[in-house]
């Protein structure tokens, strides 16, 4: 019998990825184990491999199709002695073909693309046909509305008068570790960029939002809006650290090279475990204090931003961490990160630094508690003892989530990574 | 005096009244129903039931007589007039037969006699023997319906002049009659009447006949009546009745003329009075508006403990609303968790004439006049393989969308059997079906339904047939 090849999980969140690519062709037969396909998720390209020998019978999913459900079949597999004639059968039979989805979607009245409704835990959500109609167009997500119908059925009358602001407050509150990216964002009053730039007659070249930019402006969207920032800013001296790494690099003669901000992930890291109560995330119930320092790092690709994580670096030596650092950042802008690379850091670093900036703050990634800022070195005189000398002064400024830290327990974490970056010996001992 | 004591008392038989008494039933109460005269009420003793087997004969009849399309060719059909009527009695006294087996099926307490209200949940019931019993119930359900309407100078007198219950009833077949009025109950003795051969006039007051109806389906009623040879009359006002030995004068206005119109026998359809009189209202805080009693949602009165449903109450005036209502007001009592009050939008109407009408929701014009940017779609029994197979070619199916978000308003259907397809488009309302699920449905061919798919494709010019 043919085999159906599905639309891999590649984390246990994903519910759709974008098939990006495929590799194979119908005809071409594969190995297991042969990559044959390309799918994007929130963050990541992936490669999915087939699992049985046999030959590609029909692709379901076309290159390029966004929204493909986890599960949903994306291709047929022939084994040996079977031929096209066996796949009708199984195309027909499986159920709502995406293929057909993706070709509704190319009609304009059904350019509003309707989920298929369900709760985070998987649950179908009942609503009525108009009602999830009139919900997709104001941008209400199903699952925070109450259905007053027969058994809980969402009717009409649930959504028509509900404004999507008032229920996204509302939903927060009541959800605040939201797993799934929150729907469209608010409706504005007024017309959206598109609207007014075609309105002025201004010129512009509209680029299509992918994935990760989908991604990074609903969650960060999501985390100016319910956590509670306040920052705090501190300056620290680098003289000591830029004279510590140039020794280190200089001994290392070529074979590797550390930089100052895997300095700066050593001396977070360092100061999250002698001081944990920075290291936290916030839930309704209760706040998680983290045991392990696990340091995303802000990485800057052609696809947009994205955070590969540092597991364990208070307990990693520079080297291992430049070296990771190294090889993830250069696998993010590849956009081949595996989704455990990027997913579940407790602590973040932004560095501007490199492109001059003297100081910014940043948003929290969430649900982390805290953000490190970090702007560029720069040569200042200082007063020291009476006497203005000069030193190399690098400003950081930490936002912090003032559900889950206090602005005492902001500042002493400070204290302790200034301390970390001012003595950098204290590190390596 | 415990047995005279209960949970519900229903003041009323029809299909308002036995509905609920027997739900009510069936959720444990200890329940009364009070009826004055038939069980199943005018509905099923004098209204939608007798006049449909009335019609059945009478199409029976027009069929044979236009067979010959058919190839079939029928020689000295007659008719027995006393038959056809001994028949429609047979049928309603079948099915109230019928109710009187569900009620006591289901323990239903029927007292028959005229109930009275006598406040504090306190209902007196004059028996046919004049004695009376006094009940009592936490709750009374008022569903004593409704009655035809006379107008001054039109009142029935049971000889020349019908109401609907003469006209259900007639010794002898009228070579000539004048139906005033051109609701459901007025064009359906109209056709029947006609079918039969009898020379009929309808007049109507209104500029449009089944005024209740989409303009489009009035302008196409009128056309297919006027095509059989029926004579109808628009803003036409009946200003007297000259009544002699030899029939009937009409004296009929029209555009400011007057003509005579000279009939055996006229019916007198122009509309109903609810029975709200003599029943006791006045011992309690119910409330009128023109007549009918006032409800809440639940179908609650004023009177705590006092109900209304059915044509007693706020129309529209049709046995399934009543029904539905019944059922509604007697869970709501209960209890009963997920109960709903009526969307009277998704109430559909039908009317069996020839061809027949159905509808449900807005009529184009209401939908436009509330403020609704809509989408129309038509399509004509012309282009169905069905229709033409069984040679009915005439009709029209009309859906009417709200443009913004694809939900169906309304739907207006005339033709052969729409009265059986109008279901369908209720159901769509109901669950809040759009146009995109409307048209995701498979239809079977060959059918008349067919029809209502096209016509929603019709609506955003995807039709096929046309």
């Amino acid at each position: 019998m043919p085999i159906n090849i599905l639309m891999p999980a590649l984390s246990p969140t994903m519910k759709e990825g974008t098939l990006a690519k495929w590799l194979k062709a119908e005809g071409d037969s594969v190995e297991s184990g042969e990559v044959i396909a390309e799918i994007e998720t929130d963050k990541a390209t992936m490669e999915v491999e087939a699992v049985d020998d046999g030959v590609i019978g029909k692709i379901v999913i076309e290159a390029g199709t966004e929204n493909v459900p986890v599960n949903g079949v994306i291709a047929i597999l022939l084994e040996e002695g079977e031929s096209a004639a066996d796949i009708e059968v199984e195309v027909a039979a499986s159920v709502s073909s995406p293929k057909e989805e993706s070709k509704k979607a190319d009609q304009k009245r059904e350019a509003i693309h309707l989920p298929p409704p369900g709760n985070a835990s998987g649950n179908r959500i009942f609503v009525s046909p108009l009602a999830r109609r009139i919900a997709a167009e104001k941008g209400l997500d199903l699952s925070s509305i109450k259905g007053t119908g027969p058994r809980g059925r969402i009717v009409k009358a649930d959504v028509i008068g509900v404004d999507s602001k008032a229920l996204v407050a509302q939903e927060k509150s009541a959800v605040p570790q939201q797993t799934t990216a929150p729907s469209a964002a608010p409706a504005s009053a007024g017309p959206d960029a598109k609207q007014l730039s075609d309105m002025l007659g201004m010129d512009y070249e509209e680029m299509p939002n992918n994935n990760v930019r989908k991604m990074v402006a609903s969650r960060l969207s999501d985390s100016k809006q319910t956590a509670p920032h306040f920052y705090l800013n501190i300056d620290c001296e680098l003289d000591a650290l830029l004279e510590l790494r140039k020794q280190i690099n200089g001994q290392a003669a070529g074979e590797y090279k550390v930089s100052v901000n895997d300095f700066i992930i050593k001396a977070v890291a360092q100061a999250l475990k002698s001081y944990p109560p920075a290291n936290v995330a916030w839930t309704d119930n209760a706040i998680l204090q983290y045991k392990s320092s696990d340091i995303s790092v802000a990485v800057a690709t052609d696809n947009g931003l994205i955070t590969p994580i540092v597991k364990a670096a208070e307990t990693k030596g520079l080297r291992t961490i430049s070296e990771e650092m190294k090889d993830l950042a250069g696998r993010a802008r590849e956009g081949k990160l595996q989704p455990a690379e990027f997913q579940g850091g407790t602590f973040t670093v932004s560095n501007l630094g490199m492109f001059g900036i003297k100081s910014f703050s940043a948003i929290i990634n969430p649900p982390q508690g805290c953000i490190l800022a970090v702007g560029a070195g720069v040569q200042k005189p200082v007063v020291k003892k009476g006497e203005i000398t000069i030193a190399t002064v690098m400003s950081c400024t930490l936002s912090v989530d003032h559900r889950s830290v206090d602005g005492a327990v902001g500042a002493q974490f400070l204290q302790h990574f200034k301390r970390n970056i001012e003595q950098p010996m204290n590190m390596l001992v | 005096m415990s047995e005279n004591n209960f949970d519900l008392i229903v003041v009323g038989g029809g299909p308002g009244g036995y509905v609920a008494a027997i739900r009510a039933a069936q959720l444990k109460m200890k329940v009364a129903l009070v009826e004055a005269n038939h069980l199943g009420g005018v509905c099923l003793n004098w209204g939608c039931i007798p006049t449909k087997a009335l019609l059945r004969s009478s199409e029976q009849y027009y069929h044979m007589t236009h067979a010959e399309q058919f190839g079939i060719k029928a020689k000295g059909v007659e008719f027995d007039f006393k038959k056809i009527v001994e028949r429609s009695r047979g049928v309603s006294k079948q099915l109230s037969m019928g109710v009187q087996h569900l009620l006591k099926k289901n323990k239903v307490t029927v007292i028959e006699g005229y109930g009275k209200l006598l406040g504090k949940g306190q209902l007196s019931v004059e028996k046919k023997d004049k004695k009376t019993e006094t009940l009592s119930a936490k709750h009374i359900i008022i569903a004593t319906g409704a009655r035809g309407r006379a107008l001054p100078g039109l009142e029935p007198d049971g000889k020349q002049v019908w109401g609907y219950k003469d006209a259900l009833v007639p010794e002898d077949m009228p070579k000539s009659l004048l139906v005033i009025g051109s609701g459901a109950i007025g064009v359906e003795f109209a056709n029947f009447y006609h079918q039969l051969g009898a020379d009929v006039t309808i007049v109507e007051v209104m500029d449009r006949i089944v005024p209740v109806e989409d303009e489009e389906i009035s302008a196409f009623a009128k056309k297919a009546f006027e095509a059989r040879g029926l004579k109808v009359l628009t803003s036409a006002k009946v200003q007297k009745l000259d009544k002699d030995k030899n029939g009937v004068t009409a004296h009929v206005e029209v555009a400011g003329k007057v003509q005579k119109i000279t009939v055996e026998k006229v019916i007198s359809a122009v509309g109903i009075v609810p029975n709200t009189e003599n029943i006791g209202l006045e011992k309690t805080k119910v409330k009128l508006d023109r007549g009918h009693i006032v409800t809440n949602e639940w179908l609650e009165t004023d009177e705590p403990g006092v109900y209304a449903i059915g044509d007693v109450t706020a129309p529209p005036w049709l046995a399934h609303k009543a029904s539905h209502e019944g059922v509604i007001c007697v869970e709501k009592i209960a209890g009963v968790k997920g109960v709903h009050p009526l969307n009277k939008r998704n109430i559909p109407g039908c009317t069996y004439c020839m061809p027949q009408i159905a509808s449900v929701g807005l009529t184009e014009k209401a939908a436009k006049e509330k403020g609704y940017e809509i989408k129309v779609g038509r399509f004509s029994f012309m282009g169905n393989g069905k229709a033409i197979a069984m040679g009915e070619p005439e009709g029209l199916i009309k859906t009417v969308f709200d443009a913004k978000t694809g939900e169906l308003l309304g739907a207006h259907m005339i033709g052969h059997e729409v009265t059986e397809m109008i279901q369908g488009y209720g159901i769509a309302k109901t669950l809040e079906t759009t146009e995109e699920d409307l048209m995701h449905t498979v239809f079977a061919h060959p059918t008349l339904s067919e029809m209502m798919h096209e016509s929603v494709l019709d609506a955003y010019g995807k039709v096929i047939h046309m």
